[in-house]
């Protein structure tokens, strides 16, 4: 019973994590109980679907369909949330003195709500079918119903209360404060699933460029320990980072915060335009520049290595 | 919005412009049978890209997963996986079948 509680208590955190720091995020908005559950059910639904498609999933892109598809998945996450932040950003001010009406217009039907309802629906969605398949896996093997739906109702309670710990824990924080730290971590959130993205990348062998580990912190936190599968779900904590991880994340924080920056500080309607461009032409540059020149020198290397041989 | 779009866009269409050609790569399989890999040991070489193939003998799916290897694919039942492995460093990389981690255990040696 234990290992299957442990196995869905860790696929579940953090899905329970995201959904409790989009709760905080939202908590003007009216409607936001109905929002964030229409996520969780979608997740769960396409959750089953994929685990029963798992076969056709597998085989699709020679094989690679699976990584792909989780590439995928994380990458629309990271969309949804720069779209969230930075509407946020635009609105600050006005939230700020019309909280009440903006909860209202949220509340109506705009797209930052949209937007958090989709990272709930794939967060859930990404580590529900892995918990679908791994159930699966322990039915067909014969465990009994009863200790797989203990089991699993244990992981699910208590990774959960993680996800409303984290809510009311960051519920005490003053207001004032409230939608920096819930945009911050946002910010941190999407950095993290960037970089998961690129391990998928690295693993489905699309990227093939700086996959050497820079560190390893597995000594002081594992992942698979609870306080670093909550680093990990929260600022996307890796104990073994690959460089173009290190990348994804540095990237993706330079983009969505220098566009949340930007809409803040308007440089002037003028400048803004070029100035994304800038930012585009610069992100192209640096993946066109690194790439054939990694390429090169790790073709260097296996050269030497067979030399040497 | 459109901006960002525009800007993952590129970057997606340019690392897969990236994306390897299909060179001739050194080939280790291994099966797993009653929630155990077999061999337990699999020796690659340092510094190259090799394929790993893992063949699922059980009815049931099992998660190929390691922290250190950077890897996580789920095998479905009877069935087979490709898993890119490397370039690494010599040393050694455990990995687990995170569906049934208390038997499920091997390592990839790099030498």
């Amino acid at each position: 019973m234990f290992s299957t509680a442990i196995l869905v208590f860790r696929e579940v955190l953090e899905a329970a994590l995201i959904i409790g720091l989009v709760a905080v995020a939202t908590r003007e908005v009216a409607s936001r109980v109905k929002w964030i559950s229409v996520g969780i059910l979608g997740g769960i639904l396409g959750a089953i679907g994929i685990a029963t498609m798992a076969d056709v999933i597998n085989n699709a892109a020679a094989g690679l369909g699976q990584e792909l598809l989780n590439a995928m998945i994380l990458s629309a996450a990271v969309l949804m949330l720069g779209w969230h932040n930075i509407w946020m950003k635009k609105h600050g001010k006005e939230l700020a003195m019309h909280a009440k009406q903006i909860g209202q217009a949220v509340s109506e039907g705009q797209q930052p709500m949209y937007a958090l309802t989709m990272l709930v629906g794939l967060a859930v969605l990404r580590e529900g079918a892995e918990v679908v398949l791994f159930l699966y896996s322990m039915f067909a093997s014969g465990t009994p119903m009863a200790q797989i739906t203990s089991g699993s109702v244990l992981g699910l309670a208590v990774g959960a209360a993680f996800g409303a710990g984290l809510y009311f824990g960051l519920l005490r924080i003053p207001t004032r404060y409230l939608f920096r730290v819930t945009s911050l971590m946002l910010l941190m959130l999407s950095a993290g699933l960037a970089a998961q993205a690129a391990g998928f990348l690295v693993q489905a062998n699309v990227i093939s460029v700086m996959t050497t580990t820079l560190w390893d912190t597995s000594w002081l936190i594992s992942e698979r320990s609870i306080m670093g599968n909550i680093l990990h779900a929260l600022i996307g904590y890796i104990a073994n980072p690959m460089g173009i991880q290190l990348i994804f994340y540095i990237a993706t924080i330079t983009i969505i915060g220098g566009l949340m920056w930007l809409v803040e500080h308007p440089i002037s309607q003028r400048l803004f335009k070029p100035a994304v461009v800038v930012i585009v032409m610069l992100l192209a540059g640096a993946v066109l520049v690194l790439s054939p020149k990694f390429h090169g020198s790790s073709n260097h290397v296996a050269t030497l290595q067979i030399n040497a041989n | 919005m459109k901006q960002i779009v525009i800007s993952f866009s590129v970057a997606t269409v340019l690392l897969l412009a990236q994306a390897s050609t299909a060179l001739a790569m050194e080939e280790f399989s291994l099966t797993i049978k009653n929630h155990q890999f077999s061999p337990e040991t699999v020796t690659i070489p340092a510094n190259t890209k090799v394929k790993l193939i893992v063949k699922n003998l059980d009815p049931t799916p099992e998660e190929f997963e390691s922290e250190k290897l950077h890897r996580e694919k789920v095998i479905q039942g009877k069935s087979q996986a490709v898993i890119f492995v490397g370039p690494l460093n010599p040393g050694t990389y455990p990995f687990i079948g995170e569906f049934h981690e208390s038997t499920a255990k091997g390592q990839i040696i790099v030498k």
